[in-house]
């Protein structure tokens, strides 16, 4: 039955690819074939839900000799949800098209779901592979959809180089641990893992080449500026989906293919380069003046998160504490599913916005609200969860990851022990920090009055957007009441990556069986209660309201020629991000050049404030300085002469069998 | 039967709260004027001012949406939510399950969201001075808030961070006296200044719009949502002191199912540490000038540092135990 299931999937990843080619050849019916693909990854994920992991089959296609494996596992099914899910979401929005760009990235689309699918699916290191690196092709297709753009093609040729670099270092660690196996298979390669420097050399690669997918520090730079150039649509599946399957990857990696008994220590790098990931990325997102750059700069923020509970799960596990692995790594999985969903919502209510206004510069927006209400209410769903506010989806999970992080020093050693406790310091001040963000995005971008004309002449986007919206909305709220529910989804991976169950009913989630816990939908009840007090009291004398021109502590009406008010006298973007980019500011690396104007002087007084990413300067500008040195070294070789040139490869060729010589021997 | 003492315990605990709230912000008003040598406005007085607001009709600024319409009920709902979570007099009531310290954390985040969003939403500048000031300082207080319950759930080897499970591990005296505890609790003590907006970060009496930060959020409000506004403000007061002296102080704390006589030692120190902690309030207020707002998170982040180094402290003692 099951088997069955899975070849069904395997048909339906087909006609995903097959669409996209369609796609390509009738460019006219679009919205049609995306409507196709959207019902395809609909069935996808019904499909994925009702089938139990543990069937497999072999594909005759593959490298020469041997087959392609797909099985659905029980650590791939969440993320298949997730990725069919999601893309079911942005397929149906992408139904609305409206310009070249649209038309440009339509075949890639559903190719690239395609080629997330596969990877998922796949049950070997060669089949995960190809639909990693396919996807990144796919992907960076959609990048390059606005390439008349320059920072369109900066993004994408930045794009390519990190997929590159993630790729060779994937490569290299897949093929480190298939060396002590007989062939590619998941199941071999799990009863042969690796050891000693091998498996840190596996743990250091592999963190990097999934890590720079992921958007983990400091191979995140490409993330800010590539998610927000690619269509609405893409950039929700890249930050929803492609970011989750880099994880997935990670997770295959660590927690299955390298054996269970990896030491405490394999946690560490995780925890850091997570708790980096996610202190910078949301400082980023505060202070980003692009709307979709800054979502893109949450879900840094995220992916950090969540490699956080990668790594107090990978400690725990080493430390033989399984009720703490279960924990962190439930907690990991919860967040990736909460996650993909409200950023798909929050990345498509974006692109809607930028639609309607034609912009997404925050400080260019505004006022969206009394135009836009449908897509305001569902970005403000999307912000509650990203936030962490209780009862959301995001609540639940970092309820679930602090409280790993709480009980995280019981692993032992007080260096081990002092970073667990920063950790989780950390995760509270990311929290409140994407509090902070998100009160911006919403307050400055959709609320408040309009910045520019444009702005108030915005529409609700149409109605398959709307749809997709709305879905997701409630799709959020519903992991954030019912998480026990949805870790009945992940519970089977944590029983076989970590050995360990989640103490949870549908309503209640908890650390272990005899304590309490969190329980969403009573604090639900609770705040409904609170809601419907003041209006119980208040009916019997309900009074007309009045509505007056704001008081603003006696500021005088705006002049006839501003309709919505002189833009300046409201809080911007920049404005709102001030007071944490003075007091925070360091770590951004935050530059501010005021010039004051004499007193009597007609002169303004300027202030230019600017921040960079810690990584380029440290990491980015470094290296392409030794790129750049490099190459010019090497284009001297294009400019000798024929003989010269023969001479060099022929010495080329000499070394090289020379060297396979000297090695077959050895 | 104990379920039903513990539920009537919870709806007379919620009930108290509510009503408990404005007498305990009049009292610190009240002992304020008293020590700078006024005769001060008695202690009721916000219930007067909360009843006086309730009965005006509300006018709204011509650009409000929905959000600024709602908020205040999101604010009001997740700080009595908040409130009815924190034990005063009884433990075990109908909530203790669910009266998770994070989640408490969550609940109050909830409010300065809502509440931030509404102040952004007429956009006018005192609303968007005062939404980033209080959003920013959050990030401060919420990881010495996050450091201090390390403390707690380490030291006490509790595995949860359920206040009620603490608290009674607590008042059975399971933790001793701690150079660690001393630490939390100043930690604590910042974070509650500044979550209530109380001096010296930010002046509740305050009539300078620029160095305003709660009160420049409600600015546009007036009538029954101004009146919930306020409501929600002395509430999150009442609640810190609630916090603060049943983690620090929780003598007289029964379980609800002992009946009303067992909850009136626990009545009678609520009251006890609820005055104590308003005295010190006015103390403090009446000696403290506001900081400037850039200082605040220099006076948050010594919160965050206390509770770094007392979460230190306890595990080097731990790890000579």
């Amino acid at each position: 039955m099951s088997a069955v299931l899975l070849l069904i999937l395997a048909c339906v990843v087909a006609a995903l690819a097959a669409l996209g080619l369609c796609a390509a050849v009738l460019p006219r019916r679009i919205a049609l074939l995306h409507a196709v693909a959207a019902g395809l990854c609909g069935a996808g994920a019904a499909i994925t839900l009702a089938g139990t992991p543990g069937a497999s089959v072999a594909l005759p296609v593959g490298l020469p000799g041997m087959a392609i494996h797909l099985a659905l596992d029980p650590l791939s099914r969440p993320f298949l949800v997730l990725v069919f899910g999601a893309s079911a979401a942005a397929l149906t929005a992408a139904t609305d098209v409206h310009g070249p760009e649209d038309v440009r990235a339509a075949p890639f689309l559903p190719v690239f779901v395609a080629c997330m699918a596969f990877a998922l699916l796949a049950a070997d290191a060669f089949g995960l592979l190809l639909g990693f690196e396919a996807m990144s092709v796919a992907s960076w297709a959609l990048v390059l959809a606005r390439h008349a753009d320059a920072e369109a093609r900066d993004a994408a040729a930045l794009y390519l180089g990190m997929a590159a670099f993630s790729a060779a270092c994937l490569v290299i660690a897949v093929a480190m641990l298939a060396m002590p196996s007989p062939d590619l298979t998941f199941a071999s390669m799990r009863q042969h893992p690796p050891d000693g420097a091998w498996a840190a050399g596996v743990l250091g690669l592999a963190t990097l080449g999934a890590g720079a997918k992921a958007g983990l520090f400091p191979l995140h730079v490409w993330l800010p500026r590539a998610h927000p150039v690619a269509p609405a649509p893409a950039s929700a599946l890249m930050s929803g989906a492609m970011t989750k399957v880099a994880l997935y990857v990670l997770a295959r990696i660590l927690f299955d293919l390298c054996g269970d008994a990896t030491p405490v220590w394999w946690g560490v790098p995780l925890v850091v380069l997570g708790a980096a990931s996610a202190t910078i990325g949301v400082l980023r997102a505060v202070l980003e003046d692009d709307l979709k750059a800054a979502l893109a700069c949450s879900t840094v923020e995220n992916v950090g998160l969540i490699a956080i509970g990668f790594g107090l799960a990978l400690a725990a596990r080493g430390a033989d504490l399984a009720p703490l692995a279960a924990l962190a790594l439930g907690a990991a999985l919860l967040h990736v599913l909460a996650h993909g969903t409200f950023k798909t919502l929050l990345f498509l209510g974006a692109g809607a916005a930028d639609h309607a206004a034609g912009t997404r510069l925050l400080s260019r927006l505004g006022g969206l609200v009394h135009h836009m209400p449908v897509t305001t209410g569902c970005m403000i769903a999307g912000c509650a969860a990203l936030a962490a506010l209780p009862p959301s989806s995001g609540f639940a999970s970092e309820w679930m990851l602090l409280q790993s992080a709480l009980a995280a020093p019981r692993i032992g050693g007080l260096a081990l022990q002092t970073l667990f406790a920063c950790a989780a310091a950390l995760i509270a001040l990311a929290a409140a920090l994407a509090a902070t963000a998100c009160v911006r995005i919403i307050g400055v971008g959709f609320l408040g009055r309009p910045r520019v004309p444009r702005t108030a002449g915005a529409q609700e986007p149409a109605l398959p957007v709307r749809a997709a919206l709305i879905a997701l909305s409630v799709l959020t709220a519903f992991i954030g009441l019912f998480p026990g529910l949805v870790l009945r989804l992940i519970d089977p991976a944590l029983r076989h990556l970590v050995g360990g169950g989640i103490a949870a009913t549908s309503l209640f989630i908890a650390t272990s069986h005899d304590s309490p816990g969190y329980a969403p939908l009573a604090i639900g009840v609770l705040l409904a209660a609170g809601a419907a007090l003041p209006l119980l009291v208040l009916r019997r004398r309900r009074m007309q309201e009045r509505d007056a021109p704001a008081w603003a502590c006696g500021f005088a009406a705006s002049p006839p020629w501003l309709p919505f008010g002189d833009p300046a006298t409201q809080y911007g973007a920049a404005s709102f991000a001030q007071p944490v980019r003075r007091t925070l500011g360091t770590l951004m690396l935050a530059t501010e050049q005021s010039t004051p104007a004499d007193p009597g002087s007609p002169v303004p007084a300027r202030l230019v404030a600017g921040f960079t990413d810690p990584a380029e300067p440290l990491l980015f500008v470094p290296v392409g300085r030794v790129r750049l040195r490099l190459s010019s070294a090497f284009d001297r070789l294009q400019f000798l002469t024929v003989r010269r040139t023969l001479s060099l490869m022929f010495a080329v060729l000499l070394l090289f069998l020379t060297a396979i010589a000297v090695l077959e021997a050895l | 039967m104990s379920t039903a003492l513990g539920f009537v315990a919870f709806v007379l605990h919620t009930a108290l709260m509510l009503a408990a709230a404005p007498v305990a912000a009049g009292l610190v008003r009240w002992l304020k004027g008293r020590l700078l040598g006024r005769a001060g406005p008695p202690p009721w007085q916000p219930w007067l001012e909360i009843v006086r607001l309730s009965r005006k009709q509300p006018v709204f600024a011509e650009n409000a949406s929905f959000v600024f319409r709602w908020a205040p009920g999101v604010v009001f709902a997740a700080t009595l939510a908040a409130a009815a979570l924190v034990p005063s007099f009884a433990l075990h009531m109908t909530t203790a399950p669910i009266a998770d310290l994070i989640v408490l954390a969550g609940l109050l985040s909830l409010g300065r969201a809502a509440l931030a969003l509404a102040a952004m939403d007429v956009g006018t500048a005192f609303g968007g001075i005062g939404a980033s000031r209080e959003m920013t300082f959050a990030a401060y207080a919420e990881p010495a808030l996050v450091l201090v319950l390390t403390i707690f759930t380490f030291a006490l080897l509790a595995s949860t961070t359920n206040l009620d499970a603490l608290a009674a591990q607590l008042h059975d005296f399971a933790f001793g006296l701690r150079v660690s505890l001393g630490l939390a609790l100043l930690s604590l003590l910042g974070v509650a200044l500044a979550d209530s907006g109380r001096l010296p970060v930010d002046n509740p009496a305050s009539h300078l719009e620029l160095a305003m930060v709660h009160e420049a959020m409600v600015l546009e409000y007036s009538g029954p949502p101004l009146a919930l506004l306020e409501l929600s403000a002395c509430l999150r007061l009442l609640l810190w002191m609630t916090l603060i002296g049943t983690l620090f102080a929780p003598f007289g704390l029964g379980p609800a199912d002992a009946g009303p006589a067992g909850w009136l030692a626990g009545l009678l120190g609520w009251a006890f540490r609820v005055v104590v902690l308003s005295a010190a309030l006015a103390l403090l207020e009446s000696t403290l000038a506001k900081m400037r707002v850039f200082r605040v998170p220099e006076f948050l982040g010594v919160a965050v540092l206390l509770a770094l180094l007392a979460v230190v402290f306890l595990f080097v003692s731990q790890g000579f135990a």
